[in-house]
């Protein structure tokens, strides 16, 4: 049991070379310091027409960097009230790429499309143009059920009611612009008069040309 | 891959594209390989951002994608590599190298690639013609052909290759898949491309364009052309990309001839450094020795300017093979001697100085005494070790557990019994050079780290007076454009007071050698060379002779701040401070 006076060690210390009754500096418990002083000082740094000029060279590149479209900025968080006047700022196109690359070289899930239809909204549209067919089906429906009875302003408000979701299907399909999908304005942005269905489904006969 | 190589990794994508794609890209880091949708799960961010930042790394080359694992209908995998991340720390000592060999149009070249990943030729060529062509006084422009010129030679000395193509995934599998378009492109390594390095054949002329609006019409009606030319020149699909790998071969040849001219003299620099230029093409990236020269081809390929006699060349080269660093060596007699530059042996003496001199600068000479007889005696007992160091009994153990604490020396046991009895065992003290070694990298990227992380720490502290300095700078820049009075011009530069003005210059000192700071521990460790070596892969920490300049762990605010606002560095300073 050599080193007891040391605490328990395996080894005799005798072989690394702390002499018997030798006295060691005291054992130290705590963490070292972050910021322990130094005993040499360090070598300065390298300066020089090469080291000035890879300095600049190498702020010249960060400050590029940034301007290039390789920057993403996060998307900026919403604020804190929603304000009216936010549907009709520009809003940040958060999926579009600004650089065209070859896509021949990336794999295909990875494409953006430039049109803002990308792959997750494309599913919503067929939903969002089937849900007015299914509407107006159903409205086709009343409506015939209730022209007989009513008179001309209950089946305007019910044309009305039909010509908004009607309008709003086909400006997605003309301009994919999801603002009027998700935000139903009460004045749509390009106000789109299809009178097709205005003038033919207040007539009486059903079976005329449909201008 | 380590902590702090992820950290710096990290660091970096941050500074160049931004918090998004450092998210995306740490994060795909720490997991290895992963397809889409569980990046986009774990991460928490929007689909369409990891899909852009993706795509971001994926351009710069620093992201690979393969198919999946499980079979031919699985996702695709993404995958990061760590060391081209770490690659942009050296993106400035690449654009300057391309400028000492290449001049202006080389240099604009390769920094043109490095922003943007990968370029087409024709891309490339007018871009840099335009950028020349702006920085021309008036009247001049770039043609291209000097542009196409330069990048020949780029790609012909190899600075420059061609990206790897993409071929479908499908065309490996059976006929069963081309029923569906293969999701999945599989890239080819750049290396086993037999075309690597074939330059196409582009139909490009033309001059370069000024961006200046008061060219007129004839600047709206080329710019008009040459977007719609562009489709025709010829080398659609056909990419460039930097060889990052021949960059560092030529700075490991830099480095082998700096170290000769300290050891011997400018002649011998001059011999081997003909010897390592006749043979960059030839020999293999990981090759252990050049091509072998004859001593005739030496002579002739010898440059002009030092006209030495053909006995004296043969006198250098016998004392260069007899050198004890080994730089030189000779393989045969066959046209007056043949002699090769031992590539493995003097990255690994160079490594060995780097590490005796990083001990030298840390502990005293003293320490680095023991660490050298360590190193040339292998394995020594701690009474060895002051006999033959010279070195008092009490010191020499101080500094053995210096070393030892700092694992830059470690103990060895040696049993005498098989029942390993402590007192009946040797203790041996030993350096394993490959181990210190990739420590010592570690040292430098947790020290590159930590000095980025206190420069944005300091931007970010005093960025209300850097904010307000750069208004000032912007207001005086318009009144002299205005022709003001000297007056007004001193009245506005007072708006800043002179310990606020104090503060600024120091802060910008402080600020700019953080960022000499970053580039120097990578300018002394410029090329890990893998090496297989039989036995174990060398990591090699390089430096030439000089002591190396790294800063150990952690930050100094060092110096004082040179107050001088008149001095060349300051303006330059001045000038170039951007707000980060």
């Amino acid at each position: 049991m050599a080193g007891r006076g040391r605490g328990q060690l395996t080894f005799s210390v005798e072989i690394i070379g702390i002499g018997k009754g030798e006295n060691l500096p005291p054992s130290c418990i705590q963490p070292t310091p972050v910021y322990p002083p130094l005993e040499q000082k360090p070598v300065p740094l390298q300066t020089g027409e090469e080291a000035e000029y890879m300095l600049a060279l190498k702020q010249e590149f960060r400050g590029a960097m940034r301007t290039l479209p390789f920057y993403i900025r996060p998307t900026a968080p919403k604020k804190d009230v929603e304000r009216y006047s936010d549907k009709y700022q520009k809003t940040e196109t958060s999926d579009i790429l600004e650089w065209k690359p070859d896509w021949r070289r990336f794999p295909k899930e990875l494409r953006v499309r430039e049109t803002r239809a990308s792959k997750d909204k494309s599913p919503a549209v067929p939903k969002q143009v089937k849900l007015p067919r299914v509407d107006k089906v159903e409205i086709m429906h009343k409506l015939e059920t209730l022209e007989q009875k009513e008179k001309e302003g209950s089946s305007d408000e019910e044309e009305a009611e039909k010509k908004k979701p009607e309008e709003e299907e086909a400006d997605g399909e003309e301009v994919y612009d999801e603002e009027e999908f998700e935000d139903e304005t009460d004045y749509a942005m390009s106000y789109f008069d299809n009178g097709e269905e205005f003038g033919g489904d207040s007539d009486d006969n059903m079976d005329e040309a449909v201008y | 891959m380590t902590a702090q190589e992820e950290r710096l990794c990290g660091l970096l994508l941050q500074e160049h594209f931004g918090e998004v794609v450092e998210k995306v890209g740490t994060h795909l880091l720490r997991s290895g390989v992963l397809n889409l949708r569980a990046l986009v799960h774990e991460t928490k961010l929007p689909l369409d951002l990891v899909k852009k930042s993706v795509c971001v790394l994926v351009q710069q080359g620093m992201c690979s994608f393969s198919a999946g694992r499980r079979g031919p209908g699985a996702p695709v995998e993404y995958q990061i590599c760590c060391e081209k991340v770490l690659h942009m720390l050296r993106y400035p000592h690449y654009i300057y190298t391309a400028k000492s060999l290449y001049g202006d149009t080389g240099e604009l070249i390769v920094e043109e690639i490095l922003q943007r990943g990968q370029m087409t030729m024709s891309n490339t060529v007018s871009t840099v013609a335009d950028r020349l062509t702006h920085n021309m006084p008036e009247g001049q422009c770039m043609d291209y052909s000097e542009v196409v010129t330069a990048f020949s030679r780029l790609v012909e000395t190899h600075f420059l290759q061609r990206s790897p193509s993409v071929t479908p995934a499908g065309s490996s599998t059976s006929g069963g898949a081309d029923s569906n378009p293969p999701a999945v492109t599989q890239p080819i390594q750049a290396e086993t491309h037999p075309d690597c390095y074939k330059l196409p054949y582009i139909n490009i002329s033309g001059k370069g364009k000024r961006r200046r609006s008061d060219d007129g019409d004839a600047d709206q009606s080329t710019a008009k052309k040459a977007k719609t030319d562009n489709s025709e020149f010829g080398d659609e699909g056909i990419y460039w990309q930097v060889n990052f790998e021949r960059f560092h071969l030529h700075f490991r040849d830099q480095a082998i001839v700096s170290a000769v001219v300290s050891k011997l003299d400018q002649t011998s620099s001059e011999i081997v450094r003909t010897m390592l230029r006749m043979s960059e093409v030839t020999t293999p990236a990981n090759a252990a020795f050049t091509q072998a020269l004859s001593a005739n081809e030496i002579f002739r390929a010898l440059p002009s300017t030092y006209n030495i006699a053909r006995p004296i060349l043969d006198q250098y080269l016998t004392l260069l093979v007899d050198d004890p660093m080994e730089f030189v060596g000779r393989t045969g007699d066959s046209g007056g001697g043949m002699f090769v530059v031992n590539l493995h042996r003097a990255l690994a003496n160079l490594a060995r100085a780097t590490l005796e001199s990083v001990v030298q600068e840390r502990f005293g000479s003293r320490s680095a005494r023991i660490f050298r007889l360590l190193l040339r005696k292998r394995h020594l007992e701690q009474k060895q070790v002051e006999d033959f160091a010279m070195v008092p009994a009490k010191e020499a153990k101080d500094m053995l557990y210096t070393l030892l604490s700092e694992n830059l020396v470690q103990l060895q046991e040696i049993p005498k019994t098989p029942d390993h009895a402590p007192s009946r065992t040797f203790y041996l003290y030993t350096v394993n050079q490959l181990p210190t070694a990739r420590l010592l990298l570690q040292h430098c990227y947790k020290t590159v780290g930590n000095l980025i992380e206190r420069r944005l720490y300091e931007t970010k502290e005093n960025k209300r007076l850097l904010e307000k300095s750069q208004r000032i700078e912007a207001i005086l820049a318009s009144l002299q454009a205005t022709g003001a009075e000297a007056e007004q011009l001193t009245e506005v530069e007072e708006m800043i007071t002179a310990p606020e003005r104090q503060q600024l210059e120091s802060l910008r000192h402080h600020i700019n050698k953080y960022r000499t700071s970053n580039s120097t521990p990578h300018a002394s460790m410029t090329h890990r060379i893998h090496v297989n070596v039989t036995s174990s892969s060398f990591f090699f920490v390089l430096a030439g002779w000089i002591p190396v300049k790294t800063k150990w762990m952690r930050p100094y605010f060092l110096s004082n701040p040179t107050s001088n606002p008149q001095s060349p560095h300051a303006e330059r300073y001045l000038d170039k401070c951007r707000l980060v």
